[in-house]
C-alpha cells in the first residue's frame, strides 16, 4: 500500500498541476497563443503526431550518427594519447578550447561551412563536437585509471607495452567508457537540436525546427506538443543508455 | 643458499633518507618477518627484494627470472573483468605460457590454498579473505623461489586472518618458497616467521633479528607457549627501544 502511494505521489502531482493550470486558464481567459491549456495541448499533439514523430526521427538519426562518429574519434584519439605523451601535449590545448566555447557559438561557423547545401551534415558536426568530450576525457582518465599495485604486477612479471596496453588499460578504461557514452548521448541530442536552431531553414525537418516554425507563427500549443515529444525522447534515450551501462557493468565486473 | 640480499643499502627520495644501511639476507627456507613503526622504510625494503624500485646506494641480490619472486599486496588487486582463474592465469600468460596450460596451472594453485570450485568466480563475487587467497594462489603460481608479502592481512578480520596465516605457513612448511613479509603485527609475525628483524624508526636500520626456533606446523596453542611469549616480548622490547631512539 505504502509503495503504491509512493510511486503515484509524483502522478498525482502531475495531474494536480495539469488540473490547476487548465482551470485558471479558462477562468482567467488567458490567451491560447500565450499560454495554451493542457487540452489544447493534447490537441495539437494529436493532430501533428505524424509529423512530430517524423521530426522527432529525423533529430535522434542525426544525433545517432553525431555519436557513433564522436564515439570513433574520441576513443581512438584517447588511445593515441595514451600512448604517446608528445601527442597529449599537442592536442590538449585546442581540445580544451573547443570544450569551454559554447556549442551556440560555433554553430553558425560550421553552419557556414558545412550547411548552406547540406544543412543535416553542419548538424551531424555540431552534435559530433558537444558529444566528443565525454567520450574523450572518459577514456583518457580510464585508460590512465589503473590500479597501481595492478601496475606493479605488470612490471613484476615483465609484461610489454602491447600486454600493458590490452590487457590492463583497456579494460580499466570500460567502466569510464560507458559512462562518457551515456553523457554524451544526451548531448549530442542538445548539439543537434542547437544546430537545428541555427540552422533554422525548412531544409531542416528536425523537433527543433518544428518549435521554432510554430513559435514564428504563434502556435503555442504545438510548441509545446513538440517540446514534449522532445523531452520524451531525450528521456527514452537516456533511460536506454543506462540500461546499457548497467548491462556492460554487470558483463565487466561480472555481477 | 641465498635467495635475495640487501647489502649496504640506502634509499633517499626526495625528501631524506628513508631506509639504512642495511644488510639482510634471507636463506631458502626461510620466512622472516619484517616488523618496525610507520614510516620505517619496511614496504621499501620489500619492493628492493621484488625489484620494483632500486636502492639509492649498495645491491641488491636477487631472483631476477620471471616469475621467480612474487608480491602479495595488502588489497587483493585483482582485476574486477577476469574471473579468479584468468586472474591466476595472468603471470603465466604474460610470460608467454599458452592458455590451456596456465589455465590448468591456476586451477592447481587455487586448490592449493583451498579455493576450489571458485575458479570461475568473480572479484566481486569473493569474500575479503577469498579475495586475498587469489591473491596468494597468483603469487605462487609461478612457482616463486622468493614470496614477498606486504601486510597482506591488515584489511581482514582477525578469524580470517590467523586462517590465512595457517595458510601461508602450511606453503612454508610444504617445501614452498621462502617468505618475506612485513606486518605491524607482533604476534602474527612471530607465529608466521622462523625469523623477526626488527627496524628502527625512519631511516630504518635493523635493530633486531630474532630467531623464533619452533618446529613447522606451528599448532593453534603455539601461541601460548612460553616460547612464544618471551620471542613475541623480545620483539616488542626492540620495537619500543627503536621508537624511543
Amino acid at each position: 500500500m505504502k509503495r503504491l502511494a509512493t510511486r503515484l505521489a509524483p502522478w498525482v502531482l502531475i495531474a494536480l498541476l495539469l488540473a490547476g493550470w487548465e482551470t485558471s486558464c479558462r477562468a482567467l481567459q488567458v490567451p491560447v497563443y500565450f499560454l495554451p491549456p493542457p487540452t489544447a495541448i493534447g490537441t495539437a499533439l494529436a493532430q501533428e503526431w505524424p509529423g512530430l514523430v517524423a521530426a522527432a526521427w529525423y533529430t535522434l538519426n542525426k544525433a545517432l550518427i553525431a555519436l557513433v562518429i564522436a564515439s570513433l574519434v574520441a576513443q581512438l584519439l584517447a588511445l593515441a594519447v595514451t600512448v604517446s605523451g608528445i601527442l597529449e601535449r599537442t592536442i590538449q590545448p585546442i581540445a580544451v578550447v573547443l570544450q569551454v566555447t559554447p556549442v551556440i557559438a560555433i554553430a553558425p561557423l560550421v553552419n557556414i561551412w558545412a550547411g548552406i547545401d547540406h544543412p543535416e551534415r553542419a548538424l551531424i558536426a555540431l552534435a559530433s563536437i558537444v558529444a566528443f568530450f565525454p567520450i574523450y576525457s572518459g577514456a583518457v582518465t580510464g585508460l590512465r585509471a589503473v590500479d597501481p599495485d595492478l601496475a606493479r604486477l605488470f612490471d613484476l612479471y615483465g609484461a610489454g607495452r602491447w600486454q600493458r596496453l590490452t590487457r590492463l588499460r583497456l579494460p580499466s578504461a570500460v567502466p569510464f567508457l560507458l559512462e562518457g557514452h551515456k553523457v554524451a548521448a544526451g548531448l549530442a541530442i542538445v548539439g543537434a537540436v542547437v544546430a537545428e536552431f541555427v540552422s533554422g531553414s525548412g531544409q531542416v525537418q528536425g523537433l527543433a525546427w518544428r518549435i521554432l516554425d510554430a513559435g514564428n507563427r504563434l502556435q503555442t500549443a504545438k510548441m509545446f506538443a513538440a517540446l514534449l515529444v522532445l523531452g520524451a525522447m531525450g528521456v527514452a534515450l537516456y533511460a536506454l543508455l543506462q540500461q546499457a551501462e548497467r548491462m556492460g557493468l554487470r558483463w565487466w565486473r561480472g555481477r | 643458499m641465498t635467495v635475495a640480499a640487501l647489502s649496504d643499502v640506502e634509499v633517499e627520495y626526495g625528501q631524506g633518507p628513508v631506509l639504512g644501511p642495511v644488510n639482510l639476507s634471507v636463506a631458502a627456507g626461510e620466512s622472516v618477518a619484517l616488523v618496525g613503526p610507520s614510516g620505517c622504510g619496511k614496504s621499501t625494503a620489500l619492493r628492493l627484494l621484488a625489484g620494483l624500485e632500486q636502492p639509492t646506494r649498495g645491491t641488491v641480490t636477487r631472483a631476477a627470472g620471471r616469475g621467480e619472486t612474487a608480491v602479495v599486496f595488502q588489497a587483493p588487486t585483482l582485476a574486477p573483468w577476469l574471473s579468479a582463474r584468468a586472474n591466476v592465469a595472468l603471470p603465466l600468460e604474460l610470460s608467454g605460457a599458452g592458455k590451456a596450460e596456465a589455465s590448468a596451472r591456476a586451477d592447481a594453485a587455487l586448490a592449493r590454498v583451498g579455493l576450489r570450485g571458485a575458479e570461475d568466480k568473480r572479484p566481486v563475487q569473493l569474500s575479503g579473505g577469498m579475495a586475498m587467497r587469489v591473491s596468494l594462489a597468483r603469487a605462487l603460481v609461478t612457482d616463486p623461489r622468493l614470496l614477498l608479502l606486504d601486510e597482506p592481512f591488515a584489511a581482514l578480520d582477525e578469524i580470517t586472518r590467523r586462517a590465512l596465516a595457517d595458510d601461508v605457513l602450511g606453503l612454508w612448511a610444504d617445501g614452498g618458497p621462502a617468505i618475506v613479509f612485513v606486518t605491524h603485527n607482533v604476534e602474527e609475525a612471530v607465529y608466521m616467521a622462523s625469523r623477526v628483524v626488527v627496524l628502527s624508526q625512519g631511516p630504518g636500520r635493523i635493530i633486531g633479528d630474532f630467531a623464533v626456533e619452533a618446529p613447522l606446523p606451528r599448532p593453534a596453542h603455539f601461541r601460548t607457549t612460553p616460547q612464544f611469549r618471551a620471542t613475541a616480548e623480545a620483539v616488542s622490547g626492540a620495537l619500543a627501544g627503536g621508537m624511543a631512539a
